[in-house]
Order: C-alpha cells, then structure tokens, then sequence
C-alpha cells in the first residue's frame, strides 16, 4: 500500500516535471515575442509602424532610424539566395531519388546535408578571404561582360566589383539553404506512390515527363515545405553574410554594391548602440525579423506536416 | 485468330538471381481477352510487367527468351521503351489518378505523343471517356481535379487514360480488386466491349471473373506456366490435375 | 518528336547530375580550403598560449578554447535535461493532447528560428539587467537553441517504441514513470543520445548568439559570470581585424570547429541511420 503511494507521487511528479519541459518551448516562444515587444517599444512609439519600414535613414546621431534598407536588403539576399538554391535543390532532390545509381544515393544526400553542417561563421570566412576575391577577380567581371551587357541587366550588373556585394552574400547564402530544399524535396518525392509512376511509365512517359508531370505536383506541398524553410533560414542567417555584405546604410543600386540586411546590423551594432532609440530601433528589427521568419517558417512547416500524414 | 504476342522460353529474374517465371511460352490472339490465373506468388503479375517492360525501372530485373510483338521481339536493347509502352497500355490494382484535372489526365497520354490542337484533345478526351464509361458522370467537372471522384470512378478515369492513346494492347493488373462490386460490374462490362478494339491481358485472382469476361485463361503456379486454352475448357475440361484443384477451390 | 522528347529528357536528368555536382563542389572547395589554411596555423602556440598584444607573433586561442568549451558544457547541461523531459511529455503523458501537437510544432519551427534572435532575447532578459555580458548568458543562449532540437529527437525517437512494450510492463504493474525509465529510456537511450550528439554539434558553431551575450575577452578565465571568449566570436573578430597573424589564427579556429562539428554529425548520423534500420 505504501509502495503504491509512493509511486503514485513520484509518478505524478514526473508528470510534473516532463510537462514543465514540454511548456518551456511554449513559455520560451512568448517570452522571446515579449521581451522583443517591449524592448523595442520606444522605438515603436516614436516611429510608428510604416514610419519605420519605410523610413531608409539611420542617424544615431539625429536619432532618426528607419528599418527601410536592412529590411530590403534582408528580403533581397534571401530571395536571390532563394533564386539560385532552389532549382539546384530540386535538381539535387531528383538526381538522388530518381537518377543516381544505388550505392550513389546514400553518399551524395549525407554530402549535401553536411552543407547544412557547416557552421555559418565559416561559410563567411571562407566568403570573405577566399570567394569573396574570387568573384571580384573573375566571376563579377565575367558576369558584367557577358550578361551585363544585354540590354535588361546592363543596371543589375553595373558598378565596380569589389566582391563584398549582395551578389557574393546571395550566392554563399545560397550554398548554405540548398540542403533543406533538397532534403524536404527527396523526403516527398520518395513518398510518391511507386504505382503512380509506374502509370505514367506505362503510358510511355520518358523519365524527366514523370518527374515534371506526376512527380512534381504530387509533391507540391512538400516542395513547397522545402522551399519556405530554406526561406526562413536565408532571413535569418547573419554571420555568414555579415563578413561579406558590408554593413552600408544605403540602397543597393546593383548586384555588386554592398548593403545592410537586418542581421548584419543587429551583429555589428547591437554592443555599440549607446542610446536607448538606437538599441530600441535594433530590438525593433530584431522583432519584425523575427515575425517575418516566424510566420513563413510556420506555413513551411504546416506544408511539410500536411504531406507527411497524407 | 491472330497471333498478337507471342511469348518463347521466357524467364525471368527478379533483382539479379532470383527466377520468378520459368520458361513461360504463350500466345496472346489478338482481339480476345486473355486471363492470367493462379495463387498469389505464381508469378501472373511479373509476367504481365514483362510486356511492357515495367520491370526496366528497377535496377537488376533481367528477362531471358523472346517475347514477339509485331514481328519484332520486345525484349531486345534496342526496342524503344517509350514507344512501345505507348502501343502497350498497362491499368493497375489500385486507380492511380495523376494530381491534376480529369481532361489532364485523358489528354496526358495524347500531348505526350506530340497533339497539340485544341479540338482534336477535346474530341479524343471525349471519345476516350465516352468508350470508358465515365462521360456522362465527369462532363460538367472536366477541369476539377481527379483526386475528387470515387474509386470506381477513378479506375474508369485509369482506363480512359489508357485507351486514348489508342494502344493496341491493354494490360489490366487486377483492376477491380480495389473496388465495390457494382464498380467491378461496370469495369468488367467495359473489357468485353473494349476487345473489339484492343487485345486486353487481365490479371485476376477472381476465378468467377476470369471465367465471365476472358476468352483464354492461363493457369501459373510457382513461375511456371501449367495450362493454358480457351476459358471455358480451362474452368470445366482441364487437362492438368493442378489446374483442376485450382479452379475447383481446392487450395489458392 | 519521340526523339525530341528523349533529348529533353537526357537534357534535364543531366542538369540534375550537374546541380549535384554543384553541391558537392562547394563542400569540397570549402572543406578544402579550411582544411589547407587552417593545418599551416595549427601550431601547439595556437592551442596552448593566451593572445598576444594585437598583430604580434606567438600568440593563442587558449583563452577561446577554455571559453567555448565552458560555454558549450554548461549550455548542454542545460538544455539536455529539460530538452529530454520535455520530449517525454510530448511523447509519453501528453501523447494525445492536442496541445503536446502544438508545442511540437512549435518546437519544430523553434529549430529554425535565427539565432541572433534568441541573442537579443537573452542579452535584454539577462545581460541588461545585470548590466554586464557574461558567459551564463551565452549558455543560456545556447540551451534556448539546443532545447527544441533536444525536444523533438526524444519526441520521434521515443515514438519510435512500440506501444506493445510499454503495456507489457504495464501489464506486470509497473507505474508509468518507471515504464518510461526502465524500458522507454532503454530503448530509445541511443537515439536520444545521438540527438544529443547533433544539437552539440548545432550549437559548437554558432556565433550570432554569443556576440550580445557572452561577448568576448581577451585574457583566459573561468568566471561564467564575466564576459568570456568563444572561438566563434573569436574568429569573427580576428577575421574582421586588420593583422595578417589574426586571420591565420582565425583559420586555425575555422579548422578546429569545422573539424569537430563534421565529425559530431557524421558520427551522430551514423548511430541515427543503424537505428533506424534495425
């Protein structure tokens, strides 16, 4: 009887404890909203909510800041980012699940997903002593001498190529979000239906016809999944391309000028602001960041969840 | 009669060493309806995925012996597998709607064979599914999606898909297994009227429909091929003792 | 037109070959690259010296070592435990609540959250109010990273325990606590450590949350509850700073957490993948 007893507290204290675990994500989520909320308040109170989108000056010595450039410039590296890991992703997905030979598979999805591995702090060294010159050199030149000069990309492409530019920040930010594309990607298209394959096979298909006709909009979803959570990643990654975006408080005027995103300035100004508008201002960044990534991270999630109880 | 396929000394190993059919020869006539039969494992599905080469989509899956279709055999290297499985259309157990619009999937076979113009989609996705059985239930939801019709339905749509392209042979790998009984009614109407048309092969584990929709019947046990003949000698004459225990129940 | 249509097709399956080659060729030049740096920089000075005065000669990362390490301990003892225990709740008492579904959503998309993010959280939550930096508040940082990732693993690799077993024990009247840690726990003791594994190797690499928590110093020290040094901030001091000695010293960093984290996953994906197939 007492042995009873005593299991029964231990076992609702455990119950306590495990639940305790368990609501501390929750209280950890609200308390980040929170504090962000309030710490940024000043900030919002003075300017606003499209004051401060809007606004592209900076001025801690006004004390006048606006979120306009590092939000653009935050949104423009990912979704160039996004540009260019994407259909490398779907490409890497494909070749895994539907190209490689056998004993291939295992070893190139383990390689690519090291991508992920690969701490950020040491994609932006490596951006900024080794690509970083590289593409000053070569690859920017190049790029300006071949497609710089078609008529529609003669603005994109202008100005001097010193590699510290959005162009060098997209392409390491790219490298750094193909893998959760790709393996979302691979996870949904090894859920398609053999059988349903196989009909499109039978109706005389060529491989790439049932990748592009069955394949893909059976895994819409998940590729979609795939592709918001590289999203969210590329909002918020800051060591990598604070090495090699610069931190300008100015418009980009091409894809070789350099720029600011929200996480470049939080890094590089947050110890330094010495005035509480100014440390405000930065909270405040730091709770739009944090809503934008949040919201499309959740959507990506729910896409992902979606095909996996289908 | 004529001689659709001709199947010599086949064999058949799956993922490199395994033998799963073992010198298979048969003769498929063209225009009749021809059952496989047999317990589960005897091999009367992989034979079917031999003449259209489905097996080719998995690695180490070898066939050895010759398998005839139109004066050329089908198991060569240099047969082109896209346009053979264009001239050979395969249904299978379980509908397997592509994810798009009912007339997508009608037409899909079609614009993969290079038909572009509007009308002659419209009047071939028409037609095909006028042949199935399902116009008159899908003509005013041709742009919804297939996903949304029922199983029967779907198994229709599968068909419909399949003889747009106007193959001349039709591979049924127990179409109606999946399905209600008044679908299976439906599905087995539509094969029997299809044969004037089309050379139709139907895997079945149901004797009883074996014995109503096919012309031929073959007997497979354990890979092997034991009897085949016309349906009917096959159910009330046969000639071996096993196709007998088979057909009368005894074991299966 | 078949002919066509076979040409599109090698077309695109190859494009495929070449995104993967793509892929494979940025790990390889970066690995390379880290690799070749950083072996010309590792030195013994390099591990075993505190910093020399700025562009000086002879000069270590002992003090980043020491601190990163420290950092990363208490972080994990941290975030372990209440990462498991929260898992098990989702996993095991809450199993069909609706709100356990929710918190692992939650805790899914937590994963994913930037990092400087919880940074800022913790820098107003913690350092603000002491008004100092502190090494506590990096691992606190770190734990906040560390918890979902820990979360979710138990979640899955306690869900992966047949129900069956659990009964059995039942069935012999063992409370629901001891069923968890004398035949859950047991069974799932080597996913949940490998999960471990990973969230280690997740978190070793981070630098954006340590900059507004533990900051930096440069001089060896032990005191959780003074600013203290970590490679990662270290490196992106050094590798931002003007002296030729400081980027060599920041690649020989660079090599030794690369080193370290490749092989934590490679070593926790190994254990997950033998899991999974038995």
């Amino acid at each position: 009887m007492i042995r009873l007893k005593r299991d029964y507290i231990l076992n609702t204290l455990f119950l306590f404890i495990t639940a305790i675990g368990a609501f501390l994500i929750f209280v950890i989520l609200l308390g980040i909203i929170v504090v962000l909320f309030e710490e940024s308040f000043p900030a919002i109170k003075r300017f606003g909510f499209l004051g401060f989108v809007l606004s592209p000056s900076w001025d801690p010595v006004k004390e006048l800041f606006g979120g306009a450039i590092p939000l653009l410039g935050t949104l423009i590296t990912s979704l160039l980012a996004l540009f260019l890991a994407v259909p490398i992703a779907l490409g890497i997905a494909i070749f895994i699940t539907e190209v490689a030979p056998r004993r291939l598979k295992e070893p190139i999805g383990v390689a690519i997903e090291l991508l992920a591995a690969i701490p950020s702090i040491i994609y932006g060294m490596w951006g900024l002593f080794t690509l970083a010159p590289i593409n000053a050199k070569y690859i920017e030149p190049f790029l300006q001498m071949t497609l710089g000069q078609i008529p529609p990309f003669v603005k994109l492409f202008s100005g001097t190529p010193l590699g510290i530019d959005l162009f060098t920040a997209s392409l390491i930010l790219s490298i750094m979000i193909i893998p959760f594309t790709a393996s979302v990607a691979r996870d949904s298209f090894q859920l398609v239906p053999a059988v349903l394959k196989e009909s499109a096979y039978g109706l005389g298909a060529t491989k790439w016809e049932v990748i592009k006709d069955v394949v893909f909009p059976y895994c819409k979803l998940g590729v979609l999944g795939g592709i918001g959570l590289s999203l969210g990643r590329a909002l918020g990654e800051t060591m990598a391309v604070a090495f090699v975006l610069g931190n300008l408080n100015q418009f980009p005027s091409s894809l070789f000028s350099a720029t600011a995103t929200v996480t470049v300035k939080l890094a590089n100004e947050f110890t330094e602001a010495d005035k509480d508008i100014h440390l405000a201002s930065l909270f405040y960044l730091a709770l739009l960041l944090f809503i934008l990534s949040f919201t499309i991270l959740a959507i990506a999630k729910y896409f992902i969840q979606r095909t996996q109880y289908k | 009669m004529r001689v659709e396929i001709e199947i010599r000394n086949l064999n058949f190993y799956y993922g490199g060493n395994a033998l799963v059919l073992k010198n298979i020869n048969l003769q498929i006539y063209k225009n009749k309806v021809t059952a496989l039969i047999g317990p589960s494992g005897c091999g009367k599905t992989t034979l079917l995925r031999c003449l259209n080469r489905i097996h080719d989509l998995y690695p180490g899956n070898r066939y050895e012996g010759e398998i005839i279709f139109e004066g050329r055999n089908i198991l060569s290297k240099e047969v082109d597998l896209i346009e053979l499985r264009s001239k050979i259309g395969m249904v299978f157990q379980k509908p397997t709607p592509f994810p798009m619009s009912i007339f997508d999937n009608v037409a899909y076979g079609l614009k993969l064979k290079g038909i572009k113009n509007k009308k002659e989609l419209q009047d071939r996705v028409e037609r095909a599914l006028k042949e199935a059985a399902l116009w008159d239930e899908v003509k005013d939801k041709l742009n919804q999606s297939a996903l949304g019709l029922s199983g029967g339905q779907q198994q229709r749509l599968c068909i419909a898909r399949a003889i747009a392209v106007e193959p001349e042979i039709l591979l049924f790998d127990e179409p109606t297994s999946a399905l209600d009984p008044i679908s299976t009614g439906k599905i087995e109407d539509l094969i029997i009227q299809l044969k004037d048309k089309i050379t139709i092969v139907i895997v079945t584990h149901n004797m009883q429909q074996a014995a109503r929709i096919s012309d031929f019947t073959a007997f497979m046990y354990l890979g092997e091929l034991i009897e085949v003949g016309p349906t009917e000698k096959i159910f009330t004459n046969p000639e071996k003792k096993l196709t007998e225990d088979y057909v009368t129940g005894r074991f299966g | 037109m078949i002919k066509r249509r076979k040409i599109i097709n090698k077309l695109a399956l190859f494009f495929c070959f070449l995104t993967a080659l793509w892929g494979l060729f940025w790990l390889f030049f970066i690995l390379v690259d880290v690799i070749r740096h950083g072996l010309s920089a590792l030195t013994p000075t390099l591990i075993l010296n505190d910093p020399a005065p700025p562009g000086e000669e002879g000069g270590g990362l002992k003090h980043a070592l020491i601190g990163h390490a420290l950092i990363t301990i208490v972080a994990t003892l941290l975030g372990v435990p209440l990462g498991v225990l929260g898992g098990t709740f989702l996993a095991e008492y809450g199993r069909n609540l609706k709100i356990s579904r929710f918190i692992s959503f939650l805790a899914d998309i937590m994963v994913s959250v930037p990092a400087i993010i919880v940074g800022a959280f913790v820098y107003a939550v913690f350092v603000k109010p002491i008004g100092h930096f502190s090494g506590f508040a990096g691992a606190i940082a770190l734990a906040i990273i560390m918890i979902p990732v820990i979360v979710r693993t138990t979640e899955n690799m306690l869900s992966l325990i047949p129900w069956t077993l659990r009964e059995a024990a039942f069935a012999l009247g063992a409370p629901y606590y001891k069923v968890i840690w004398q035949i859950v726990y047991r069974g799932a003791g080597m996913g949940i450590f490998t999960g471990i594994i990973l969230a280690i190797a997740r978190v070793t690499g981070e630098a954006a949350p340590l900059l507004f928590t533990s900051f930096n110093n440069s001089f060896t020290s032990f005191d959780l509850k003074e600013p203290i040094a970590s490679l990662t901030v270290t490196i992106f001091q050094y590798a931002m700073g003007p002296y030729e000695e400081w980027h060599r010293q920041a690649w020989g960093a660079s090599f030794l957490i690369t080193l370290f984290i490749l092989f934590l996953t490679l070593f926790g994906r190994y254990f997950i993948r033998r899991r999974l197939k038995s």
